[in-house]
């Protein structure tokens, strides 16, 4: 549930000035509400939270997968509506935050954390109660991952923040499985550590073009600590580890050859995104001379991949 | 003396309604949703052997 995949310059809600005055332009509306929800990291969420009901052994009926799948996004929505509380400041001085609901002037910043933490309650008692107990506690413990452990321990204090933050964004699928089986298994974990050995590259690639913001808003991405040279070794590093542990599924049988054929390719192709990230043309301290285009084509390529490569993965199990 | 805060204009008035209405609607629409939902929820369990 972490706040992955939004490029920079793209605010929430572009169509409104944060220094408008008047009552009017500071009138919240519900498009301010829903930004405030991160619906664009929700989809992603939500996506790998079906992946783990669907490729679950077992049946949920189709209400009962519906509600679990709505507490992960509600779940996902609270966590985004906390951290925007919680780093209304630094959103404030990053251009690509400057102009969400809290630092733009629309929403209040008390208001904000009651409605993610209504929602964060609601969802996990929803998911405990409609669903099963080992989901709730799951939910339960993402969202205090996100939110204390993330947002307001580590984000600003450590270039890691995003290696050991990524974990809550890999929990869905584990929530998942878990609302259909009761249990946490093995396959699920590896789901898990799929999607928290992917967050890195996915991150810093970002990172790589977004640099400046982070910099200007003092939180130590590893771009701004260690320098973009270093932050393009440490992308191909976490992808090399990265491509071999998708085809563990395969390996364990839990897969077949849909899963595991679209896992060598796709892998390959995300390599060589990262390559090109790595070869980059780049001045002697690594600051890029293309402008970090491929960086933002390893990011692009990056969401598309987890997409494609958790499709295949719930293909391969309904088909086989 | 000027009024504080200012009094809004006919057009911003509009908009400050316009706001609030799209507000109670969403609203409506999540507890209506809210309500059919458990309601579902509630008949799947009771089905339940």
């Amino acid at each position: 549930m972490s706040d992955l995949t939004l490029p920079p310059n793209e605010s929430d809600r572009g169509e409104q000035s944060p220094l408008s005055s008047h009552a009017v332009a500071t009138e919240d509306d519900v498009r301010d509400w829903i930004a405030l929800l991160k619906p664009r990291v929700m989809s992603l969420v939500v996506f790998t939270g079906l992946i783990g009901v669907l490729v679950a052994p077992g049946h949920l009926h189709p209400v009962l997968a519906f509600t679990a799948v709505l507490c992960i996004a509600v779940a996902a929505g609270a966590c985004g509506a906390i951290n925007m509380w919680y780093d209304r400041d630094i959103d404030a001085v990053m251009r690509r935050t400057a102009n969400r609901p809290i630092p733009g002037g629309r929403i209040e910043a008390g208001g904000a954390l009651g409605f993610g933490i209504v929602l964060a309650a609601g969802s996990v008692l929803v998911m405990g109660l409609m669903i099963n107990l080992v989901a709730g506690a799951v939910l339960a413990l993402s969202i205090g991952f996100y939110v204390f452990i993330y947002t307001m321990w580590l984000k600003r204090r450590t270039p890691q923040n995003i290696v050991i933050g990524g974990a809550a964004g890999a929990f869905p699928p584990v929530i998942g499985w878990a609302a259909v089986t009761g249990s946490v298994d093995l396959i699920p974990l590896i789901l898990f550590a799929i999607v928290f050995i992917w967050t890195p590259p996915h991150f810093w690639s970002l990172a790589l073009w977004a640099n400046d913001d982070y910099r200007r808003a003092g939180v130590p991405m590893l771009p701004v600590v260690a320098g973009a040279k270093e932050t393009r070794k440490q992308i191909v590093l976490y992808s090399l580890v990265l491509v071999p542990l998708t085809l563990v599924p395969w390996y364990l049988g839990f897969s077949h050859t849909i899963y595991g054929v679209s896992a060598v390719v796709l892998g390959l192709g995300f390599l060589a995104c990262v390559w090109r990230v790595f070869t980059d043309k780049q001045d002697p301290t690594g600051v890029s001379l293309t402008n970090d285009a491929p960086a933002r084509a390893a990011f692009k390529y990056s969401i598309l991949y987890l997409f494609v490569l958790f499709a295949a993965l719930a293909v391969d199990r309904l088909m086989g | 003396m000027p009024e504080f805060p200012p009094r809004p204009t006919e057009t911003e008035a509009d908009a400050l309604r316009r706001r609030r209405r799209g507000r109670n609607l969403a609203l409506i629409l999540t507890l209506v949703g809210l309500a059919v939902l458990f309601y579902a929820i509630t008949v799947v369990k009771m089905m339940k052997p």
